[in-house]
């Protein structure tokens, strides 16, 4: 179905279901329980969630596809969210044309970026990516206010021109982004019973271009050029010594990933009107890297989930604290729940970056393939009978 | 000319620190083959051991004098550190005073078994890996150290003098002939400066003369020999990066008094010694060294404001663009070698 196989068609009605539900499924808790903390179904962070999907997606096309590991992909990301405001400042605040450009622009600041760094290979290429992206960072901060707006982001005002939009609404203020009239930022809330969740026509906006952005990959993996971009990371010297030039394939991929980013960006600006420099530091660079990594590079499920995965923990990590603790553990001896308290408000709240980090190396460590290896590994043991058939049927990430 | 040699100086210290964080880089990654990025947290540790040694100097008793009120009128406590009580004032104090400098010789130690500890810990099973792994799980345990030191430390940077008899400015504009207070430096970054020079002089020398050098080079060039050879190379290895780690650890001391420590100058350092080690080519100490010192004063320079005012916003990106010309025009960094890292 839709040029898919019947497995890959699973997958992408499975990715469907969890976004469309995603409502209901982060919501798992009524509001006014004391678990309420865990859900994750309020709109701002659902958006975040598929917005670094496609993200981690599009990094993945480059990394997991090709090997190249591209240190400054959030570079753009940062010229999306810029391109993207300034469509709203300028033109109006309908998100199509905003979105276009953004994906139009960052896939050309690729383009260059891509055709001097993958001149070289390995880990030149990575400083040379981290030193772009290093590079277009303190420019935005620094020169290039007038574009960027320096520290502060650049950001709407009501004397901006919007040439097809208003300046200001009636009430005085500035106008929300749309979809042809439909506002980003409206939630419908459903109250059933204790739960309250949120339909916010935003996520919905994101989720669509996620699926999009899934389907696509889906069909990259799948082509003759996907197959290209694999064979460029098991042995690019063998695929020069047959006269073929790689060059081609990889700055493609580059280009595309690129503008997953430039896309990812866009959305981020719909959501929320505003474009800081620091969207493009390295370390955003490397956030990507390590949804990509933790959800299984190379897979095309993993980095969806790793990015999931980390925002949720993210979130929801750093919003516990000494209090709550306390609250969790009171049943247990004063004396204890001193000492369980101390030692784990290290890990929560500000300390959730240790948290993190740990995390991190356990996985790169114990599962070099990321969640999906970890799934697969769940799913052997539990149907240990047939373990020899599915090793040599199981999916391998690409080499 | 005044303004060239003074920016020349000023480049010299920050030079010295990349050189030094390079020079460690390259170290365990010609002998281990591995990418470190917790390097600029081993950077960060020495400079909090300068920090914990000047707080643990300045633990004090209270005393009650009773000849001296404070201005609610009741008898003043005066705080005594210990180590007055125990040397006497003069002495005290000038412990307390050259606090930085004994950290030298405090950390050494210290950093040494943070740098086995790592590496019997954890870096012994990557060694078989892809670079990507090795990058990751380092990476994550720089952000592991990082938080941990913010736990203990907080996130203000903490002021960590260096001794009184260096605070003050050289004037060398007199010295060389020029208008006075035209060209003054401080003394402590001469001094940073010159330590790091018999550092990297140390290290090389240790590399080049002794037998133990002689192995760890001959390993370097081709390892699986060395160990047909009946040397344990590995152990050697371990070693060196122990002595790579306690180098960083140095050049963290002897920087706590230039720039306050906190805890993310490791990974403000870090992103930058990356790039010097690719522009100096990978696994070439001299090239690690030299591109140091060259990225170092070319940032200096770049921070002038005759130059900033013809290239606007030049002194935040001189670094970066200097390594892709130079990654551009010579593919393997300044000085490195056929063959590394090219797969």
């Amino acid at each position: 179905m839709l040029g898919l196989n019947k497995k890959d068609f699973t997958l992408l009605l499975i990715v469907a279901a969890l976004v469309v539900f995603a409502p209901f499924i982060l919501n798992p808790f009524p509001a006014d329980s004391a678990m309420a903390q865990f859900n994750a179904g309020y709109p701002d962070l659902m958006q975040r969630f598929v917005i670094f999907g496609i993200f981690a997606i599009g990094f993945n096309i480059l990394f997991g596809l090709t090997g190249y590991l591209s240190f400054g992909h959030a570079a753009f990301l940062g010229v999306g969210s810029y391109s993207a405001v300034w469509m709203f400042k300028l033109l109006s605040m309908n998100i199509v044309p905003a979105i276009i450009l953004s994906v139009i622009v960052s896939g050309l600041f690729a383009m260059l970026i891509g055709y001097i760094s993958l001149r070289r290979t390995g880990i030149y290429f990575s400083i040379l990516t981290l030193a772009f992206a290093e590079m277009s960072f303190r420019l935005a901060y620094s020169v290039l206010t007038p574009i960027t707006n320096g520290e502060t982001g650049l950001q709407l005002t009501l004397d901006d021109p919007r040439i097809l939009g208003e300046t200001a609404t009636a009430t005085g203020s500035i106008p929300v982004t749309n979809f042809f009239g439909i506002e980003m930022r409206a939630t419908e809330v459903m109250n059933v019973g204790g739960w309250s969740f949120q339909f916010n026509n935003g996520y919905y906006m994101c989720a669509i271009m996620l699926l999009l952005a899934f389907y696509l990959a889906i069909r990259i993996f799948r082509s003759p050029f996907g197959m290209m971009l694999r064979a460029v990371k098991s042995n690019q010297q063998r695929m020069n010594y047959t006269g073929l030039n790689t060059k081609p394939y990889t700055l493609a991929a580059f280009v595309i990933s690129g503008m997953y980013a430039g896309l990812a960006g866009g959305l981020m600006a719909s959501m929320d009107p505003l474009a800081g420099a620091e969207r493009m530091q390295w370390t955003a660079s490397g956030e990507v890297v390590l949804m990509t990594i933790l959800g299984g590079a190379g897979t095309l499920i993993g980095p969806v989930l790793g990015a999931g995965f980390i925002k949720y923990f993210e979130n929801i990590f750093s919003k516990i604290n000494e209090q709550v603790l306390h609250s969790w553990f009171h049943a247990l001896p004063d004396g204890i729940e001193n000492a369980v308290v101390w030692v784990l408000e290290h890990f929560v709240g500000s300390g959730w970056h240790l948290t993190l980090g740990l995390l991190f190396m356990l996985v790169v460590t114990f599962l070099p393939g990321g969640l999906v290896e970890g799934g697969q590994r769940l799913g052997r043991l539990l149907r240990r009978k047939d373990a020899e058939k599915k090793t040599a049927t199981q999916s391998t990430p690409a080499e | 000319m005044d303004a060239i040699i003074l920016q020349i100086l000023n480049g010299l210290d920050k030079g010295s620190a990349y050189a030094l964080i390079a020079l460690g880089l390259t170290l365990i990654f010609g002998t281990l083959g591995v990418v470190n990025f917790a390097h600029g947290a081993l950077f960060m540790i020495g400079a909090f051991c300068a920090v914990s040694l000047n707080k643990l100097l300045n633990l004090s008793f209270e005393t009650v004098d009773p000849t001296r009120t404070d201005f609610l009128g009741n008898p003043l406590k005066v705080k005594t550190p210990y180590i007055e009580g125990w040397f006497g004032p003069d002495l005290g104090h000038a412990i307390i005073d050259w606090s930085v400098p004994l950290a030298i010789l405090f950390s050494i130690p210290i950093m040494i078994a943070v740098g086995f500890i790592m590496e019997r810990g954890l870096i012994k099973h990557f060694y078989r890996r892809p670079h990507a792994d090795q990058i990751l799980v380092t990476f994550g345990l720089a952000i592991v150290l990082q938080e941990l030191i913010k736990h203990y430390y907080g996130a203000n940077p903490i002021q960590t003098p260096a001794p009184d008899a260096f605070k003050g400015s050289f004037d060398f504009g007199a010295m060389m002939g020029f208008d006075p207070n035209t060209i003054i430096y401080p003394y402590w970054r001469m001094i940073y400066f010159a330590f790091a020079a018999v550092i990297i002089g140390g290290v090389f020398a240790f590399l080049q003369f002794t037998t133990f050098g002689m192995v760890v080079r001959a390993g370097m060039a081709d390892r699986e020999t060395v160990g047909l050879l009946g040397i344990n190379i590995d152990k050697r290895f371990t070693i060196m990066f122990g002595l790579a780690a306690a180098v960083a650890g140095l050049a963290g001391v002897m920087y706590a008094p230039i720039n306050s420590p906190n805890y993310h100058m490791g990974m403000d350092f870090l992103v930058l010694s990356f790039v010097v080690v690719v522009v100096g080519g990978m696994g070439s100490l001299p090239g690690a060294v030299a591109a140091g010192f060259l990225l170092g004063i070319l940032e200096s320079f770049a921070s002038m404001n005759e130059i900033k005012s013809i290239i606007p916003g030049i002194d935040q990106i001189v670094i970066y663009v200097a390594a892709i010309v130079i990654l551009l025009a010579r593919p393997r960094g300044l000085l490195g070698r056929r063959g590394v890292m090219e797969d």
